[in-house]
Formats: C-alpha cells, sequence, structure tokens
C-alpha cells in the first residue's frame, strides 16, 4: 500500500553522482587556465577523454550486461583526469585507446564501480606511456605567454617540443635547470600558477590546491593523503634531492610534475586508496616515498604516476592493517 | 550544569524537524470504539491471556500475564468487552497474537489518585509495583523495566542516568513529557533511585529543547531532598546522543564493554517517558495503559502530541488528526533512523511505539543503491567503530557468516552508516542479514 522499507527513512542528500561531478567541476578552473598555457588543443584532447570514457564505459556496461551507470559521472571524471596528465602536444586520438583501457579492463572488468583495484585514469595512462612512448614522452609545449590559444592548432607541434622541468632536472642538472626556466624566484610563482611545461592538468597549482581546498571544505576528501605525501615528498627530496645531502629544493618538488594534481585529485580517488585515517597517512607517505624514489633512482624523470599505481592495491591491506578503535571491546577481550 | 556532552566517535546531523510539534502541547485523544493489545509487547515471549471472548474488564485490568522467560504483565486499558483473542498487523512480525478490546464509552474513565507515601515501601516492594503495572522501555527498546532495576550482584551500579535526549528526528514526545510533567518525570527518578539503592541521577537532554532543559531544572531544585542527588545535564545535538552505549560514554565517560550491560560500568539507563510511567506504577498504582507519541510528518494534516491509550489503531489516529495527504509515500512506527515503515494503517500502538510519521516523497529517499565506492564515510559515523562497507560488500558477495571481524554483533542499527552512505546502500539491511548468519 505504501512504501516500505528498511530504516533509516531518512538519509542525507549526498550521493555519488553529486560527489563525481563536484569533483569533474573543479576540475575545469584547471582545464581553462589549460587552453590559456597550452591552447586550444587541449580542450579537444579533453572532450575526446571524456566523451570516449563515457562511451566506453556505456559499451562495457551494455556488453556485460550490467545496468548503464554512465550518468553517475565516475568515467567523466576518468576521462578528465586521464585526459589532464597527457601531454599537450599529442594526437586526439591517443585518448581513445587510453578510454579503453582505462574503463574497460581497469574498471569493468574488475567488477564496474568500486571494484577496480587500480585508479582507471592513471592506468590509462600507464597503457598510453608504454604504446606512445615517444609521443608521451615528448610531446611537451612551451607555454604560450601571449593568449594566441590557436598557435599550436595552426601551426601543428611537432617543431617545438620542449622539455619538462623535471627532465631537465633529472637529465641535465640544476644548473642546466636554472639556464631553462629561471632562478627560485621566477621559477616558484610562474610554476604555481602554471606556467610551465607539462602535461595538459597538472601544471596550475594554484587552481589545483584551490579545487582541492574545496573538496575538503566539502568534506569529499581530507587532508591525509595530500599532505602525507606531499610532505614526504618535500621531505625525501630536500634530503636527497640535491648534490649533497639535505641540498634539495622541497618546493620545487611539489610544484613539478604531476605532485599536486595527483595528491588532490589522484592518491584521494576513494576506490583505490584506504578508507581509515591511519591507513591514509601510510598510503600518502608511500605514495611519496615511491615518487621521490623514482624521480631520484628510476628511468622517468616523473614518478607519481606509477607510484600511486604501485600503492593502490595496497589500499585494502592498508585498512586491514589500521582498521578504525572500536568502541570498547569485549570485556574479556577480542576473540 | 556542564555544556553539551556529547559521545567523541562517529555520529550524524539528520535535520531535526521536531519544528512541526515541539510546541504543541500534549492532546488527549479520544477513547477509540475498539482496542487491540499486541501480546508480545515487549523484549522476550508474549503474554498469555487471562481473558475468554466477551469478558467483561474495566480500566486497568489484568488482561494478560507472563507464563514464560522475562516479561511483564498487560492490562487493558479502557473499560469494555473482550471482542475476539486473535492476531494484529505488527511492524516486525507481520502479524502478532493479540487481544481486541470493544470500548464502552459509557463506562467513567478510571480515577488514579495518589496511594500512600512512596517512600514507605522498601525496595522490594516498588519493585514488584513496577513489574505488575507492566512497564517496559518505552522509549523504543521494550526491555522489561523491574529486570533492569535489578542489576546482577557482581555489577554494583552507582549512577542512574534519565535519558531525555531524544535524538531522533521529528519526535517530541519525551520533549513535551519533560515540559508539562516535568515534577512526574523527577519523581519516578527519585522512585528509581530508591529502588536501585543508590542516590546519583543525572538527566540527559538534548540542548534542542532549552525549554525543557529548563523545566526540568526547575523541578529537581524544587524537589532536593537529602539522599538524592539528581542533576540535568545538556547534551549536543547529535544523533545517536540517546543510544544507551553513547549516552553513557557522554554523561560518564565510561565505556560499556562489547556485548555488556551498562550495569558492567556501574550505570542502570532509564527513558524519561519510562520513569513517569515508574511515577505512575507507584504512586497512582496506575499500570501501563496509555502513552504519549508525536504524529508527525508533511503527509498528515494536523501532527500532534497525542496522549493515546496503547492498543489504538493508527487508522483512528489518522482519523483524530485530520486524515493524510494526498502525497504521503511512508508510514513509520517510530522514529525515522531507527522506526519501521508499515503497509496498512490497522497496526495498533503498543508501549514502545513513540511515534507515527506520515512521510511524502520529498522527506524520504527512495534512491536505488549503487556499488560501494569505498569513501569511508560509514566508518567516520559509526558510532562503534565498526566497518559497514565491509559488511555491506561481504554480505553481498554472499559470506555473511566472516562478518563478525568487522564487529558486527556491536552494531545496534542506529543507521548513520546508511543515512550518510553516497551509494545509497541498506547497510542496516546488510547488518541485519550478517547478524543472523555471523559467527560469534
Amino acid at each position: 500500500m505504501w512504501n516500505v522499507s528498511v530504516s533509516p527513512h531518512v538519509r542525507s542528500n549526498e550521493s555519488v553522482d553529486k560527489i563525481m561531478w563536484t569533483v569533474v567541476a573543479c576540475l575545469v578552473p584547471p582545464l581553462l587556465l589549460s587552453v590559456f598555457v597550452f591552447g586550444v588543443q587541449v580542450l579537444l584532447i579533453t572532450a575526446v577523454s571524456v566523451i570516449s570514457c563515457m562511451a566506453v564505459e556505456a559499451i562495457s556496461q551494455k556488453l556485460l550486461g550490467r545496468e548503464v551507470t554512465v550518468k553517475d559521472g565516475s568515467a567523466a571524471l576518468t576521462g578528465m583526469l586521464m585526459a589532464f596528465v597527457i601531454p599537450p602536444g599529442v594526437s586526439f586520438l591517443i585518448p581513445i585507446l587510453g578510454a579503453v583501457m582505462a574503463i574497460y579492463i581497469g574498471k569493468h572488468l574488475m567488477g564496474g564501480l568500486g571494484y577496480n583495484i587500480f585508479n582507471p585514469a592513471l592506468l590509462g595512462r600507464a597503457f598510453l606511456l608504454a604504446t606512445f612512448p615517444v609521443a608521451m614522452t615528448s610531446a611537451w609545449l612551451p607555454p604560450l605567454t601571449d593568449g594566441a590559444i590557436f598557435t599550436y592548432l595552426s601551426s601543428g607541434v611537432d617543431a617545438i617540443s620542449t622539455a619538462t622541468p623535471l627532465a631537465v632536472l633529472k637529465e641535465q642538472g640544476m644548473l642546466a635547470f636554472r639556464e631553462a626556466f629561471g632562478s627560485p624566484a621566477e621559477v616558484y610563482p610562474s610554476f604555481f600558477l602554471g606556467w610551465r611545461p607539462g602535461c595538459i592538468g597538472e601544471t596550475s597549482g594554484l587552481l589545483i590546491v584551490l579545487g582541492g581546498i574545496f573538496l575538503m571544505y566539502k568534506r569529499y576528501i581530507t587532508w591525509h593523503i595530500p599532505v602525507s605525501m606531499l610532505g614526504t615528498m618535500a621531505v625525501l627530496t630536500w634530503i636527497f634531492g640535491g648534490d649533497t645531502l639535505f641540498s634539495g629544493d622541497p618546493l620545487l618538488a611539489v610544484l613539478t610534475g604531476g605532485a599536486l594534481l595527483g595528491a588532490f585529485y589522484m592518491a584521494t580517488d576513494y576506490v583505490t586508496s584506504p578508507s581509515t585515517r591511519t591507513a591514509q597517512l601510510v598510503y600518502g607517505i608511500g605514495i611519496g616515498a615511491l615518487t621521490v624514489l623514482i624521480r631520484i633512482k628510476g628511468g622517468y624523470p616523473e614518478g607519481v604516476c606509477y607510484a600511486i599505481l604501485l600503492m593502490n592495491p595496497l589500499s585494502s591491506v592498508l585498512d586491514g592493517w589500521f582498521k578504525p578503535k572500536r568502541f570498547a571491546p569485549p570485556a574479556g577481550g577480542e576473540k | 550544569m556542564s555544556a553539551n556532552l556529547t559521545f567523541p566517535k562517529g555520529g550524524v546531523h539528520p535535520p531535526e524537524l521536531k519544528g512541526l510539534t515541539e510546541k504543541l502541547a500534549i492532546e488527549v485523544m479520544p477513547l477509540p470504539d475498539e482496542l487491540e493489545l499486541i501480546l508480545g509487547q515487549h523484549i522476550g515471549a508474549p503474554c498469555t491471556p487471562t481473558v475468554k471472548r466477551r469478558d467483561e474488564v474495566s480500566e486497568g485490568a489484568l488482561v494478560a500475564e507472563v507464563t514464560k522467560g522475562l516479561g511483564v504483565p498487560l492490562h487493558a486499558p479502557a473499560a469494555g468487552s473482550i471482542k475476539a483473542l486473535g492476531s494484529s498487523a505488527h511492524p516486525l512480525r507481520v502479524s502478532a497474537p493479540s487481544i481486541t478490546i470493544k470500548t464502552n464509552p459509557e463506562a467513567a474513565p478510571a480515577t488514579w489518585e495518589v496511594q500512600e507515601d512512596w517512600r514507605q515501601s522498601t525496595p522490594e516492594e516498588l519493585l514488584k509495583k513496577v513489574h505488575d503495572a507492566g512497564i517496559i522501555g518505552i522509549g523504543g527498546a521494550g526491555f522489561p523495566t523491574h529486570v533492569k532495576l535489578k542489576p546482577p550482584a557482581d555489577s554494583p551500579v552507582d549512577t542512574l542516568l534519565l535519558n531525555g535526549a531524544e535524538c531522533e528526528p521529528y519526535i517530541t514526545a519525551d520533549h513535551r513529557t519533560m515540559l508539562e510533567k516535568a515534577e512526574e518525570v523527577v519523581e519516578g527518578g527519585k522512585i528509581l533511585l530508591k529502588i536501585l539503592g543508590i542516590k546519583t541521577c543525572v538527566i540527559g537532554i538534548e540542548n534542542n529543547k532549552p525549554d525543557a532543559i529548563t523545566a526540568m531544572s526547575s523541578a529537581v531544585a524544587a524537589a532536593t531532598e537529602a539522599g538524592f542527588d539528581i542533576r540535568v545535564v545538556a547534551l549536543e545535538v547529535k544523533y545517536p546522543q540517546g543510544s544507551e552505549k553513547q549516552l553513557i560514554q557522554a554523561i560518564t565517560g565510561r565505556k560499556v564493554p562489547s556485548l555488556a550491560l551498562p550495569s558492567a560500568v556501574g550505570v542502570v539507563v532509564h527513558n524519561v517517558s519510562t520513569t513517569r510511567a515508574v511515577r505512575d506504577a507507584v504512586v497512582l498504582s496506575k499500570p501501563l495503559i496509555e502513552k504519549v507519541i508525536t504524529v508527525s510528518g508533511r503527509g498528515i494534516n494536523r501532527p500532534a502530541n497525542l496522549l493515546v491509550k496503547v492498543g489504538t489503531k493508527v487508522s483512528d489516529i489518522v482519523e483524530f488528526c485530520g486524515g493524510v495527504k494526498p502525497d504521503l509515500a511512508r508510514i513509520v512506527l517510530g522514529g525515522p533512523m531507527m522506526g519501521f515503515a508499515v503497509s496498512t494503517l490497522d497496526i495498533p500502538v503498543t508501549k514502545t511505539t513513540s511515534s507515527v510519521l506520515f512521510l511524502t516523497e520529498d522527506e524520504i529517499d527512495s534512491r536505488e543503491l549503487s556499488n560501494c565506492i569505498r569513501c569511508g564515510w560509514c566508518l567516520e559515523a559509526c558510532p562503534m567503530g565498526l566497518e559497514p562497507k565491509e559488511i555491506g560488500i561481504y554480505v553481498e558477495a554472499g559470506r555473511p557468516e566472516d562478518t563478525a571481524q568487522f564487529g558486527v554483533f556491536d552494531c545496534f542499527e542506529c543507521g548513520s552508516c546508511a543515512y550518510v552512505c553516497p551509494a545509497k546502500r541498506p547497510l542496516v539491511q546488510f547488518v541485519r542479514l550478517a547478524k543472523m548468519k555471523a559467527k560469534r
């Protein structure tokens, strides 16, 4: 006669859709800034990435006989984040392949939303890095300073690729870095605002941090993972990142590569990160340590993507080690 | 009066929505034509009827008594004749054995007068009166009150807590009782102290009821008496502040161990309305035959706080409160966080019904569940430090028997986890399934 269901009968108005689309919205300002830094083609790459992720999600769910939930925003978010970690000078077609890896293999073959072990966007990027190693490591563009956002679209990008700050630092050392990007006083503000070579959405530290703070204000994420990850990176880079011990540049470590994007938007992905606060701190420290290890000793200039992918499968293990504190154990002790 | 005590871990803040009824004085609902007395009002075995069909009964007469197990007797809420010994709709058991009384509108209502001074009675005599009057925890749990007043000899009790938190949204029955019957609640508290043989009593009230806090504080001050140390404390508004373990922790700082009773930490908790019923049982020799309930929600035309006879059917309440609105979507007995949705209006009020809520589509949430995204919000919300998400995932995966590791037996089903869950997962239902199969 009436709607009968189990208690509670009132529920908060938060929902998965609302969370996902809010995070997507937080990524729009860095994307718009990226248009001014790298040109209008980044919009196209991002649009292709988002649309292909949503299409692959719908097709995967149809093929697997599951309910189509493409409207929940999770595939759109994956598409957005995957585009954000792709260089701005790649072919528009690259994200389509990445979407198949991220959404079909990385998400739906693992059981769908909530059951994937690895962050789908990063899995997509890792796959693209392996399949298009040249494009994914060289299609960097020097930041535009004149607002001519159609430059790269009309002239093509092949002739004018550049190197990322981390690559210069790794391959040529601090002196070459200074020569290419300027003194610390010039580098910190321009890097923080987003004027540096890098992936589409990772350069604007300011807008990424502001979005992250908004997500914290909404209580969608907490400080634990970003702070522990960035803090660990800063400390370890200071100790081991220079020519001698304790001479590295901690601020530069945080402002380069995908550190901020990774800390606020990738490492905090609910599905692939731990749930308890202590586990989150350990997880963030792990990502930070692995990132610095890869940056200093590894073959790649940047390590955030692999560091997060390496820590992802440990999330449930960490949750098992650092369980929430129970109200009170039984009088005779826990069995 | 110390300010705003609370439990430290977990809890949620659902919209309070008490404004619909908090200013409305308790109304006496006219006697309905028929009353249906469910024989199993309390936790434990149902009572056995002591009356036959067509028997005439007077108000307050014994109609069923305990023949096995824990329990308390049942009394006729009004004068009338026994129409049937049959069964009634029940929110949990679908149908339950009951006694139907055809009320006699001609009979004068019983007059309950003050008997001799209870201070002259022994604790044993008082305890017997509590039992004989059929008093159970009417805040919702339905545990026989006299049993809680006889704590095990190996765990001496030093503090009585009176629970006036009323943390469920909508409900204002305890609020109005504390406001309008403060003296009676305080006297009930003294009786409980005398039965327990202790002197300390703390009355905890959420601070969204400042008028009740004031009324109770004045009643306590006016009733100052040697040998009784009673005080009122304000509690932070946070659900589930009125849960026994959370209330004890908020007020005394003591933690009741898993699977143990409050007496294990020297505390006994009674609801304020139960306390008032104890007072009526002892002072007036009046059995528990009526109770204050809140009728609320946007789906009823006239929300109210009503004094109703036990056994009054929801359909009679609907009629008295001006009928339901067309967009009524769900009827809930009890609070919106822990109450039970019912499918029929033919369901009778029991001693443990604290409210009848008529909720419209805007007030409830019928969104379908989706996959757990492991956001961990349920872990933050759980006041017991459990892992509701894991319990849900295990139950869905067909492994409910392996959920004891997540503390499923500590769960008292407050619903905080399901309240915050963005995937709208029925975590309380998962827990109930897990409890049936998990190995202790």
